[in-house]
């Protein structure tokens, strides 16, 4: 099972039109539900005003003056209210006030425009400089959502000895996800001796949603529900985000007693909700005469807007991706997340990682340059190997291949004839420049540091009356794969053909807490708890007589149909355990920050007008070592989209900010690329199975967002010569200002 | 959707005389609705000020392409499909295949009209630039008849038309180049397809005697309305094309378009970008 | 209230007649009057496709027709793609190579490729990408879908 292309277990009715996604979901008699929000950055909330033509006595009207339990977004750190009240602090543009809900979507609509605030305006801090200056203070005393320092050697001699320094500044953008189904919550609280709150929504993580409930009721376990729809796409997106808005439907379904519908349409999910953090980089290194790196001193920036939310860790994990794929003996990192004025942002794709990597790895091309040297040279001189130790002191201990990996990469895209070949073509007048670029990276497979120990995951098994298996977990279907995935790795383990495998739904009443669907974990982390739970679960069915080993798949679908007959229920759980021989300590970032990494080389291949700075990808490989691969195809799929992804981060997609918000809230204004924008994007996997995960396999789905961007910079600069690209998206506009400072020296 | 649905008034008149009649009733009040590709975005996020609108889609006085020995009639219903899929269009008009080619994509392309892309008058579109080029004409009709109108007198400033409040366009008539003509068309959007034009140029010339006889230049996206960039016209006229003077026709440009800053693109892109087109037309025109 | 009108339609060949606001989006209509909750909105503004269906033949943003000019229209949606279980060629190509991965633009990635068959029935890879630009997905990188496309369009042959 595990290697085959197995179908897609809720492809059929994808593509039937009949799976039911949030907005989907028939809920007779349900109100339609809207956000006021604050329209400015930063202030102190004095009056709420109900303005004319409207019956405000037909709408459901909730305040934070209503909140029954704790108003506090339950996260990392609970620092966000579901809504601001009367004399509170107002701490971005987008900011929640209160909510509304009417039998009719046009009222609902027509009422959001006729509230007033009144707010004291204060001065607001919009931008990552203007938090480290302090120039107001708007989160506890240093404007700082958190500060990681990872030191290891001491880079402090080397500098005024090494044969080169090189220092750079990189910047990155906000991206968006841009899921195609936005933001969409659905909510029934039951009010009675027992109050019980129900959501149905578009969710990644239906266990922090509970959580959040649970705290914003005052409710225990046993009184929340939660269930997962056929989710649209997410990409972190829809991570922490959907506490916040489930709170609001189950606020608004409280106090009207009614079912309550809350569906974002695009322009107020652009605005509102979470999108990757800026970034800014700085790095300084220190290479010896024959280009071996000797030091590296980052300091590492995001802009994590008004609340901490997911901050803290997406510092940590760009943090620790920092330094690359290169063995350093003097690092020091210095990592900040800064409050300000402006909607949170929160997980995407890459968590914190594509932005440091895209600083080292459009920094390693700078350094070579400045050495001499060409830039694949200088990577194969500095690459981590077997018995390396990276940044946390972390020892590698695969069989690590990065030059085989890059050279695979190399060789797909005739990286050095092609090279050659536009080398003469550019000199010619035509205004089309053509350049190839390399990057080479790492993503971290599952939570950073002691993230698993904390959620200790329980995944499971259940045998149904009619002989088959189905599998319990809390982890979602996004797109990625995940219904497959998991079938295929229970019918592996279990020796069972896939159709006897089934997926439950997510459903926080029937299925246990596996953890979030984030950081590429899943397949790695739950599956190999999945892998633990149905070996369990066919030892019970031989222990308990019901089955003999071997045995053909009647047999075994017999001998579950004859079990659950007999017991009424049949479940077997596996619960997470941290392997030996890993350990991590949170306070001085010391240890093994993942179990494992996955790898990737990826080149690209540019063709840029100078007439008009726009930018074609002709040709994109993407070469990476990612385990054993689970399904193909659909591992094919995610490293396509995900590279498609990065190439809109790195040419095209840019969150306009004005004042706190984005004012190119539309499809039509953020621009995502379209089929005829892509080249196809070519796929290779490198296996080299890892204990870790089941089968051998490690994470995928974040990987491929981390290279494009520094591919891209790194090929545009091969086209074009020596050129300041540290910033992403390379926006044509961009481009020409760039090719206008080279031109005015 | 932010929008709501706001008590509104929608006739469908059966007959382009009726639709007249009632423009001429209650001058203003009525906006006329076509293909919806562009009102019903602005109607769905909530920003439509208007409430009483006349649904002229099916109107077949106002459909069709049709041929004469001179010129192309398209009835200002004629979706970008039509004008893709029309041979006669293929034949004389290559910038305006180019135009619909680029309008949004196939579903927009299907529904939106040559009239309404004219009378949305957005600065952007990608048709004007084209039918500024062939020098098109308008016919414009109300209830006291028609007038006709040169397309490139149509446009008097951001959304401000020569087009009366109880008048509808209801063709645009294109003469079909003679001799030996020049076609350039190119767009820049903000990515290959389903994009806004940062810059739009289209030129026809027409070559006698290897100097540029006549010389049309359309430009969206560079001005409050689509334009024609004169002063570079006026400079290369008469020029022999193996000598023409690009530089100075980039000079020239300066004083034809006036570029803003906005979402898409900076004025100074648009402005390096614009004159960069003209000079890779310029070329073009040199070979030709 | 505003005016009604009486919309009458056929959608995958059944007739319907409803009281809509004249301005109601065709998608409305067919999501929430008549629960054909296949097709999607994603932006209300006719920019990702999501909301593609074909109206009388041809391939549309439902979100950007307005009910009035749906009357008489013959619509379909993705609910009249298959043959009662059997699905069409498309269909069980995107399932096959996962052209289908959220799902969300699925179905009017379906009808766009249904339209792009039937007047290129053997499309080139370029042709294929030309056709669909109008319908934004997200999660492929559009690989799988163009592949999809083109199995489908070699199985036909």
């Amino acid at each position: 099972m595990i290697g085959a292309n197995s179908v897609r277990k809720e492809g059929r009715a994808k593509v039937l039109g009949t799976a039911i996604y949030t907005d989907d979901k028939f809920m007779p008699g349900a109100l339609h539900g809207v956000t006021v929000r604050s329209s400015v950055p930063r202030g102190i909330l004095r009056e709420i005003v109900f303005g004319e033509g409207i019956a405000w006595d037909e709408f459901t009207i909730v305040t934070a003056a209503d909140i029954p339990g704790t108003n506090r977004v339950a996260s990392v750190v609970d620092d966000q209210p579901f809504l601001v009240g009367l004399g509170e602090e107002i701490t971005h543009p987008e900011q929640p006030i209160l909510l509304l809900a009417h039998s009719d979507r046009a009222e609902a609509e027509r009422a959001r425009a006729a509230v007033r605030l009144v707010v004291d305006e204060l001065p607001a801090i919009l931008d990552i400089q203007a938090s480290l200056d302090l120039e107001q203070v708007i989160y506890s005393t240093d404007n700082l959502l958190k500060e990681i320092r990872i030191e290891k050697g001491d880079p402090a001699p080397i500098w005024a000895q090494a044969a080169h320094v090189v220092v750079g500044e990189y910047r990155t953008g906000a991206q968006e996800q841009m899921y195609l189904e936005p933001n969409a919550m659905l909510a029934l609280v039951e009010r009675g001796a027992e109050t019980r709150v129900s959501v149905w929504g578009s969710l990644q993580c239906p266990y922090y949603v509970h959580g959040a409930l649970k705290q914003l009721f005052g409710l225990p376990e046993g009184r929340v529900r939660v269930v997962a729809m056929e989710m649209g796409g997410a990409f972190g997106g829809k991570e922490d985000y959907p506490s916040v808005n489930a709170g609001h439907a189950a606020l608004l379904s409280w106090k009207s007693g009614l079912p309550v519908r809350l569906i974002y349409d695009r322009e107020e999910d652009l605005a509102c909700t979470t999108k990757r953090h800026p970034s800014r980089t700085r790095l300084r290194t220190a290479f010896d005469a024959e280009g071996h790196l000797l030091a590296l001193e980052a300091d590492f920036v995001l802009d994590g807007g008004a609340y901490a939310t997911l901050s803290p860790v997406v510092l940590s994990r760009g943090a620790v991706h920092v330094g690359g794929v290169y063995r350093c003996p003097n690092v020091r990192i210095h990592a900040r997340a800064v409050a300000t004025n402006t909607p949170p942002p929160g997980a995407f794709r890459g968590f914190g990682a594509p932005q440091s990597l895209f600083a080292i790895e459009r920094h390693m091309d700078l350094c070579a340059r400045r050495l001499g040297l060409d830039a694949v040279e200088l990577r194969r001189r500095n690459f981590l190997h077997m018995g390396d130790t990276m940044a946390t002191g972390q020892v590698i201990r695969e069989d690590l291949d990065l030059p085989g990996l890059m050279d695979r990469a190399l060789a797909e895209i005739h990286y050095a004839d092609r090279r050659a070949a536009h080398a003469i073509t550019n000199t010619e007048s035509g205004p089309i420049k053509r350049g190839l670029g390399l990057a080479v990276f790492m993503h971290g497979c599952g939570f950073t540091g002691n993230g698993e120990s904390h959620v200790a995951s329980v995944a499971g098994v259940e045998g149904l009356s009619d002989g088959t298996v189905s599998v319990l977990a809390a982890s979602t279907e996004m797109g990625q794969g995940k219904n497959t995935v998991f079938a295929q790795i229970v019918a592996e383990a279990l020796g069972l053909p896939y159709e006897l495998v089934d997926v439950a739904c997510v459903d926080t009443d029937h299925v246990p807490n596996s953890g979030p669907t984030v950081a590429s974990r899943s397949t790695m982390m739950v599956g190999r708890i999945l892998e633990d739970a149905a070996i369990g679960f066919k030892q019970s069915l031989v222990q308990q007589g019901f089955l003999q080993e071997p045995y053909t798949a009647e047999a075994f679908q017999a001998a579950v149909k004859k079990a659950v007959a007999h017991l009424g229920r049949l479940r077997c759980y596996g619960q997470y355990h941290r392997p030996p021989n890993i350990s991590w300590d949170d306070k001085t970032y010391r240890g093994d920050a993942y179990p494992t990494y996955s790898w990737g080389a990826y080149a690209a291949e540019v063709a840029v007008d100078l007439d008009t700075y726009e930018v074609r990808v002709e040709d994109f490989v993407a070469v990476q070592e990612v385990g054993r691969v689970v399904n193909p195809t659909l591992a094919a799929g995610q490293i396509e989209g995900g590279v498609a992804q990065g190439i809109g981060w790195g040419l095209w997609e840019e969150v306009t900010m004005k004042q706190g918000r984005m004012v190119n809230n539309q499809m039509t204004n953020y621009i995502i690329p379209t089929s005829a924008d892509l080249p196809r994007i070519r796929v290779v996997f490198l296996e080299n199975a890892h204990h870790a995960g089941p089968g051998g396999a490690k994470g995928i789905g974040e990987l491929p967002m981390d290279g494009p961007a520094p591919a891209l910079a790194n090929a545009l600069e091969n086209a074009l010569g020596p050129l300041r690209l540290d910033e992403v998206p390379m926006t044509p506009d961009r481009l020409l200002s760039r090719c206008e400072e080279v031109a005015h020296g | 959707m932010r929008g709501y649905l706001p008590p509104v008034e929608v006739r469908v008149p059966a007959t382009l005389g009726e639709a007249l009649t009632l423009l001429a009733a209650e001058p203003g009040l009525w906006t006329p609705l076509a293909g919806g590709t562009d009102l019903m975005v602005v109607f769905n996020a909530g920003h439509l000020k208007a409430t009483r609108f006349l649904d002229l889609s099916r109107l077949t006085e106002l459909r069709g392409i049709a041929e004469d020995n001179n010129l192309l009639s398209f009835g200002s219903l004629s979706t970008y499909t039509d004008l893709r899929e029309c041979r006669a269009v293929h034949q004389h008009f290559p910038n305006l295949v180019k135009s619909a080619q680029v309008t949004g994509a196939l579903a927009i392309q299907n529904r939106g009209t040559l009239g309404g892309n004219i009378a949305n008058a957005s600065p952007a579109a990608d048709t004007p630039p084209s039918l500024l080029a062939y020098g098109a004409e308008l016919e414009l009709v109300s209830v006291l008849g028609s007038r006709r109108v040169a397309y490139a007198s149509f446009h008097q400033g951001y959304k401000q038309m020569d087009l009366a409040p109880d008048e509808l366009v209801a063709k645009v008539l294109v003469p079909k180049p003679t001799g030996r003509g020049f076609h350039y068309f190119r767009k820049v959007g903000t990515r290959q397809a389903q994009a806004i034009s940062k810059v739009c140029l289209a030129a026809y010339a027409r070559l006698e005697k290897g100097c540029v006889a006549e010389l049309r230049i359309g430009l969206g996206s560079v001005a409050p309305a689509p334009v024609r960039a004169r002063a570079v016209e006026q400079l290369l006229l008469g020029q022999p094309l193996a000598s023409l003077p690009i530089e100075a026709a980039r000079l020239a440009l300066g004083s034809d378009i006036s570029p803003i800053d906005d979402i898409r693109a900076t004025a100074h892109y648009r402005s390096v970008v614009t004159g960069n087109l003209l000079a890779q037309m310029l070329r073009e025109l040199t070979q030709a | 209230m505003a005016d009604q009108i009486m919309l009458s339609l056929k959608v995958n060949g059944q007739s319907h007649s409803l009281q809509v606001h004249p301005f109601a989006r065709l998608l409305d209509v067919l999501r929430e009057d008549l629960r054909f909750t296949g097709t999607k909105e994603g932006c209300g503004e006719g920019e990702c496709g999501v909301c593609s269906i074909l109206l009388n033949g041809r391939l549309v943003n439902s979100c950007l027709v307005p009910a009035v000019q749906a009357q008489g229209g013959e619509i379909v949606t993705v609910e009249g793609l298959a043959d009662g279980q059997r699905l069409s060629s498309l269909q069980d190509a995107f399932l096959t190579q996962n052209g289908a991965q959220c799902g969300f633009c699925t179905p009017g990635m379906l009808l766009a490729a249904t339209d792009l068959l039937q007047r290129n029935p053997h499309p080139d890879e370029a042709a294929v990408r030309e056709g669909l630009a109008g319908n934004l997905c997200r999660c492929t990188g559009y690989v799988k879908i163009v592949d999809a496309v083109q199995t489908a369009a070699r199985e036909a042959r």
